[in-house]
């Protein structure tokens, strides 16, 4: 599942957008009848320069191909990494310098 | 302190997680979400019923045209020391939608979230150890699970 990763540097801050292509199933919605088994993110983990900054956990309510912008203290030339695992054991991740 | 274990047993949850995906478990078995994000939820609704009303900046739009797709953001950017911001909906199967520990990040976020129906959306900001909230009520037109 690929991880689009946009951080810019800005007055002292990093501005970081990012769309991670993902199902995110509930397992709660039916097609043809059956049942689409739950497949969603469960957690995901930004780092600056390798110091996690943020950690969240996400739920089966986030829209699919989810879509996450948030900011951090840092400047031009640090690098960010996002990671994430999601409920059936897959993880990604991606990293790009701001 | 607790906050920890409950990271931890987020840990703990994936794994059992991962068993139910290998089929161990019955396929009826599987949960939209796991207990251990279950327990999270229960405890930021908890949370959320007796913070008091927050100073942050809670966007959402009043009438949501796609439930599947309902942006928020949460703006706390001008409150020091933000450990924890969480998005609750109170209509939905699991209230809790995400959950972001920051631990050095700005407090800040914004993101897209699915709503069954319509329903007042809490968003819940730990700041300095106090938690404060402000709710707005969106109205869903389509809901977001497919139901």
């Amino acid at each position: 599942m690929s991880i689009k990763l946009k951080p810019r540097a800005r007055n002292g801050n990093i501005d970081i957008k990012l769309l991670i292509k993902h199902p995110m199933e509930t397992g709660l919605r039916k097609s043809k009848g059956k049942l689409v088994p739950a497949n969603h993110i469960t957690d995901m983990t930004v780092a600056v320069n390798g110091t996690t900054v943020m950690k969240a956990d996400i739920g089966s309510a986030v829209s699919k191909d989810p879509y996450f912008k948030f900011s951090t203290p840092g400047k031009k030339g640090d690098e960010v990494t996002v990671s994430y695992n999601d409920n059936k054991g897959k993880s990604g991740s991606a990293s790009k310098k701001a | 302190m607790k906050r920890r274990l409950f990271l931890k047993s987020a840990m703990a949850g994936s794994a059992v997680a991962t068993a139910i995906g290998a089929g161990l478990l019955a396929p009826r078995a599987v949960m939209a979400n796991s207990d251990a994000f279950k327990a999270i939820s229960s405890k930021m609704d908890a949370a959320a019923a007796s913070a008091g009303k927050g100073s942050f900046t809670f966007k959402a739009p009043k009438i949501a045209e796609n439930g599947a797709v309902v942006p928020m953001t949460v703006d706390a950017s001008g409150m020091a020391d933000v450990s924890n911001i969480s998005i609750l909906v109170k209509e939905n199967g699991t209230p809790l939608c995400c959950s972001f520990n920051m631990t050095g990040a700005n407090g800040e976020v914004s993101t897209r979230v699915k709503m069954g129906k319509t329903s007042a959306v809490t968003a819940l900001v730990t700041a300095g150890g106090a938690t404060s909230a402000v709710t707005q009520e969106v109205k869903v037109t389509i809901g977001g699970c497919g139901g």
